[in-house]
């Protein structure tokens, strides 16, 4: 901590108390690579003697390209706390500054202005009320401004500082600022922030930082850190309705059952009525609980206890909320999407989507459009790049509870966390419920799947055949389809090629069409199972994602993957169909094992290898793999 | 009415002891004894009351801490009847490894950032909580609240997660852990602010009292036991210290002062002009200190 502070006050508690019930003023820098944002971090915080003696003088011990000689302080390496920082003299990651006036309390995130650090950038945003654009004053607005005015726009930042820095090295000219301002504001004008205080700086000399400059006395604004001091901030979440997302529930004893997390908006007082958001059951709060006594009310922020009157179904991931004002339940919702992972988001693949308290198995069921940074002109895609944003459509396996963002961040938000690699591979800002996810509603068939397998005398069950071209699915399954046949059993068999002929003619060997190809056979394998069918699935498939995804899809124990084996050598020496030599010789892009990559199955329920083994026994071996599954339901 | 700062700081630090219990299978708390351990033993009584906190508390003991910090770990364990588990690199004091014969890199490597992995591994905990601020050092400034970090124990700043509002991520996989720090967006100010109106015990070497030291490379080492080597141009002198922060002894210097309560301590921070670490002879003992040992498994 440092503060602003020359005595010690008499009365330390009644200080205390005062400084304790400051307001806070959450920011973060932005802009673009060398605009100097950490030099002007450093220089509020250097010029408001803020930093210790110490940490000034490890300036001069820390060599890098950019420290400056002699007298003047490289204030960058104030923040620039990562080694790879020092070296490439930029920021990388995301750093966190404290202080405090006499007036506010200050939390400050100093973003980094690559495109490649996009993500630590949105890191920063997701909590700021207020966001300093940097711009330099001989370059004006660049793509990283615009990048940043909109992502800080959607993240829901209400209030812009455009810093026009550097104003020293434009012989603080008026009319540079003025046309940079008036560009700004152009631009800006669809991004619709409250407010937008254009100040001209020089973070290297202090120029209108903390004090005016006599360099500029064509400007008649407040300071930087005035501004900062006094600049008026939105009413907080503790008007909004209440929403309190169930963390944990807490049974320390047989006596003793409650709801325990964090107020995310409204308040909340013994014996107010509430409606467990997913199921809608009521009942009322019978006792606020926590370490220091049980309260009376409880408001956002706080982290409390809830006890209920009945015995309701509530556990991580519900929401206990207001009756009067419900927050949106639903399965299907659109959402701004932006993108943090170098795999491209997959429409049709199956990501973990995380909101504050809940976790579901979520797809992008379409990307209506990406938002071109520039323009803002929305623009065809069939997949979402790392540092793009695009508006989707969201399927999620079982309903969420959530409000629009705009109307609230924290229950309004999520993330996409990878499967395999449990990354962080994007963020969501909820915009609405779709309203078939309102009105369709499954039909309850009364001839069901059990009554159709029931009279075919069998169990259905999709078996999957994955596996390199040219290892054998389709003359494994194809024999195995005739023994099943002979057998009296109904199946069908869905084969690569012969399904792209029709249904899915219209897809590409792109891995956006792949991911496609897979989805929409895996919906009729699942139709035809439901009919009652042995359906047998013979496609290469190359991502365990969409295998993941076909196995979700169906019931308990009907999915049965069965991993063809075969080295890529022994599938080019057979090359049934001529593809591999074609492919080898590059006439074929996007070749599973050749030029595009195959994932084999990690826990196949059967593993076939080729080599040395006739088709007719492997598939004989699958046929006992079925009978002793028939046998134990 | 907005909520009070510090009212604020307490519930975030709650949410995310409860939100590490509500994920992971096996955690446990860092405790190191000191100022911000001990407020993070504080909150975690506070977050699953009535019950007692459901993890172990681990201290990594270098076996060259301050004797008052042994005796305090000791009485709190017993008085708040938590369940503490004590971890020493054997490894290590077979080698007869200390901070006076291998200097403080060294040791530090190994009785602590090597004791930790040993105890991770030992225990199989899955995430660890630990006190560190984002405002102790610039690269501590830099991390996340909750930190991945690989089976080798090692942390990668590049590879960190975005962490967006209060959406954490909290999916690890094979071999991996997770280090948590809730109480990454406080301050020294405001740790000594809560320790006074939450009435916390602390270990007394907080306060100001008489103690012998010697002057070393401008930092004043307290002399607690025997084993401290006394140079023939050194001298023992009784001067009236405190310190801002306990590691091992030898490695941690005084301060002079006379602030001797927790009023005194918040008078005295609000003029004071050096930073916390300054007396850390960890920090600074190479160029990118901290970042370093970080990278290594230390937190």
């Amino acid at each position: 901590m440092s503060y602003l502070q020359t005595m010690p006050p008499h009365d330390i508690e009644a200080h205390l108390a005062e400084h304790d019930n400051k307001s806070i003023l959450r920011f973060i820098t932005c802009g673009s690579v060398d605009d100097g944002k950490s030099t002007l971090i450093g220089r509020l915080l250097y010029d408001a003697k803020l930093i210790f003696e110490d940490q000034l003088a490890n300036l001069g011990r820390v060599g890098s390209p950019g420290a400056a000689n002699g007298k003047e302080i490289d204030l960058a390496l104030l923040l620039d706390g990562l080694e790879a920082e020092r070296e490439q003299g930029i920021t990388i990651d995301v750093a966190y500054r404290y202080f405090a006036t006499s007036k506010r309390k200050f939390i400050v995130a100093d973003t980094p202005g690559h495109e490649e650090y996009t993500r630590n950038m949105v890191t920063g945003a997701s909590t700021a009320d207020l966001a300093i654009i940097l711009i330099d004053s001989r370059q004006g607005i660049l793509q990283q401004t615009r990048r940043h005015s909109y992502i800080a726009s959607l993240l829901g930042i209400r209030h812009v500082v455009l810093a026009v820095n550097k104003i020293d090295l434009v012989d603080f000219r008026q009319q540079v600022f003025d046309e940079i301002v008036e560009d700004y504001l152009v631009f800006a004008k669809e991004l619709g922030f409250a407010s937008i205080r254009p100040i001209p700086i020089s973070a290297r000399y202090g120029d209108n930082v903390i004090s005016a400059s006599a360099n500029t006395p064509w400007y008649k604004g407040p300071a930087l850190l005035d501004y900062l001091e006094t600049v008026e901030l939105d009413p907080t979440d503790r008007e909004k309705p209440f929403r309190f997302p169930v963390q944990m529930v807490m049974r320390p004893n047989a006596d003793f059952r409650g709801y325990a997390g964090q107020v995310a908006s409204g308040r909340i007082s013994v014996g107010d009525p509430v409606v467990v958001a997913k199921s809608g059951q009521r009942s009322s709060v019978k006792a606020i609980v926590t370490y220091d006594g049980n309260l009376k009310t409880a408001g956002e922020g706080e982290a409390v206890t809830l006890m209920l009157s009945d015995e309701v179904d509530a556990s991580r991931g519900n929401m206990l909320v207001a009756p009067g004002s419900r927050p949106f339940v639903a399965d299907q919702f659109q959402a701004h999407v932006i993108w943090f992972d170098a795999n491209a988001m997959m429409p049709g693949r199956s990501y973990i989507l995380r909101t504050e308290t809940d976790s579901v198995s979520a797809t992008v069921t379409t990307l209506k459009h990406q938002v071109n940074i520039n323009s803002f002109i929305r623009e065809a895609a069939k997949s979402l790049q790392m540092n793009e944003v695009g508006v989707c459509n969201i399927s999620t396996q079982t309903p969420i509870a959530f409000d629009a963002y705009n109307d609230n961040r924290s229950t309004g938000n999520f993330i996409f966390v990878d499967r395999v690699t449990n990354a962080t591979v994007g963020a969501g800002m909820i915009d609405f419920p779709l309203r078939r996810a309102d009105n369709v509603h499954w039909h309850a068939l009364e001839v069901n799947k059990g009554a159709r397998s029931a009279m075919k005398n069998q169990r259905p069950a999709v078996l999957w055949f994955t596996g390199l071209s040219g290892s054998g699915k389709s003359t494994i399954a194809n024999t195995l389809d005739r023994i099943l046949h002979a057998r009296g059993k109904h199946t069908y068999l869905l084969d690569g090629d012969n399904v792209r002929h029709g249904l899915n003619r219209d897809l590409g060997f792109t891995e956006e069409d792949r991911v496609e190809n897979i989805r929409r056979v895996a919906e009729v394998a699942k139709l035809m199972a439901d009919a009652g069918l042995i359906v047998l699935v013979s496609f290469i498939s190359p991502f365990r994602d969409e295998r993941r995804m076909a196995r979700e899809l169906m019931d308990e124990r009907e999915f049965i993957e069965i991993f063809v084996d075969t080295p890529l050598d022994e599938c080019a020496r057979r090359d049934p169909k001529g593809l591999y030599e074609k492919a080898l010789a590059g006439k074929i892009a996007n070749f599973t094992g050749v030029s595009s990559p195959y994932e084999a199955p990690e826990n196949p329920e059967l593993h076939l290898r080729t080599v040395g083994h006739e088709p007719i026994d492997l598939a004989l071996e699958i046929e006992e793999f079925l009978d002793r599954l028939m046998e134990d339901k | 009415m907005s909520l009070p700062h510090l009212r604020r700081l307490e519930a975030e630090a709650i949410h995310v002891i409860r939100e590490v219990v509500a994920t992971f299978s096996n955690p446990v708390v860092l405790y190191s004894i000191g100022k911000d351990s001990s407020v993070l033993l504080h909150l975690a009584m506070k977050a699953f009351y009535p019950a007692k906190p459901p993890f172990p508390f681990l201290h990594v003991d270098t076996k060259w801490k301050f004797r008052e910090m042994i005796e305090f770990r000791d009485r709190m364990a017993r008085e708040l009847g938590f369940n503490l588990l004590v971890h020493v690199n054997q490894d290590g004091i077979d080698q007869g490894i200390g901070p006076f014969t291998h200097g403080s890199n060294i040791h530090t490597h190994v009785m602590k950032t090597m004791a930790l992995r040993q105890a991770l591994e030992k225990y199989g905990f899955d995430a660890a909580l630990a006190g560190a601020r984002r405002d102790e050092e610039k690269s501590r400034a830099k991390e996340r609240i909750f930190s991945i970090r690989s089976a080798q124990h090692g942390w990668d700043p590049k590879r960190q997660r975005p962490e967006m509002w209060k959406t954490y991520n909290t999916r690890v996989g094979q071999g991996e852990t997770m280090r948590v720090f809730p109480l990454s967006n406080w301050t020294e100010f405001d740790i000594w602010q809560y320790i006074l109106r939450e009435n916390i015990p602390i270990v007394p070497l907080y306060f100001a009292a008489r103690r012998p030291v010697v002057k070393r490379d401008g930092m004043l080492i307290m002399v607690d036991d025997h084993r401290m080597p006394i140079q023939p141009d050194e001298a023992v002198e009784e001067r009236l210290v405190r310190f801002r922060t306990l590691g091992c002894y030898p490695l941690t210097g005084a301060v002079e002062s006379e602030a001797a309560t927790l009023p005194d301590i918040l008078r005295e921070m609000l003029t004071v002009r050096t930073s916390e670490r300054q007396s850390r002879l960890i920090d600074t003992d190479e160029v990118g200190a901290m970042e370093k040992k970080k990278r290594e498994g230390y937190f």
